[in-house]
């Protein structure tokens, strides 16, 4: 199946779960990697759940905060 | 690393983070990387979360439109950048903790006393400073 993983249309099998897609991208520092699937951010507990379908768009992000004191 | 951006480039950044205050201001950095050296094209503010003179939060919404508007310019992300109206341009315990891009360079700009931009790599916790141009 097609999908697009950071703009980019990538082949990936059926039946792929987000949390494999992660490993498969060697995304960094996955532990803290925040997730958009088709504009929706997905709670981390979901990882694992979600079954990726053809023409899913996923995103990678990384919270960014911080403070001053 | 060495991050530059343009003086016009600052001075924005500059001008949004005195708008903002009291509270801390927050966006994002693009452009490209030559060498070791990280050019910055773009400064995308973005709104804080927490709205706090203290604390903030990029809108995450509002950073993956950033993400996508940079993809479609031909950009790479760079970094982030927050203001600290009231401290140095030094990172806090909590920048330290909440920074998780090892690929991002943290971008602080001072308000306290002269306006001060200071850039830093963090990994693992662990931070660096990184040498600043502004052109």
């Amino acid at each position: 199946m097609k999908i697009i993983v950071g703009g980019k249309f990538k082949d990936y099998p059926e039946g792929l779960r987000l949390s494999a897609l992660i490993k498969q991208e060697n995304v960094e520092t996955p532990e803290y990697v925040t997730v958009a699937l088709n504009d929706d951010f997905v709670e981390s507990a979901a990882f694992d759940e979600i079954v990726l379908k053809e023409g899913d768009n996923v995103e990678f992000l990384y919270f960014m905060g911080g403070g001053g004191e | 690393m060495t991050v530059r951006l343009s003086a016009a480039a600052y001075a924005g950044m500059l001008a949004f983070a005195e708008r903002g205050l009291p509270n801390e201001v927050c966006g994002l950095i693009a452009g490209e990387v030559r060498g070791d050296v990280k050019i910055v094209r773009r400064v995308y503010p973005l709104s804080n979360l927490d709205a706090s003179p203290t604390h903030f939060s990029i809108d995450p919404k509002e950073q993956l439109a950033a993400v996508r508007d940079m993809r479609a310019g031909g950009l790479i992300p760079l970094g982030n950048f927050h203001s600290h109206p009231n401290t140095p341009a030094r990172l806090s315990p909590e920048d330290i903790r909440l920074a998780r891009d090892p690929q991002a360079s943290y971008l602080i700009l001072s308000l306290s006393g002269r306006p001060a931009l200071k850039s830093f790599h963090i990994e693992r916790a662990c931070a660096t400073e990184e040498t600043l141009e502004i052109v």
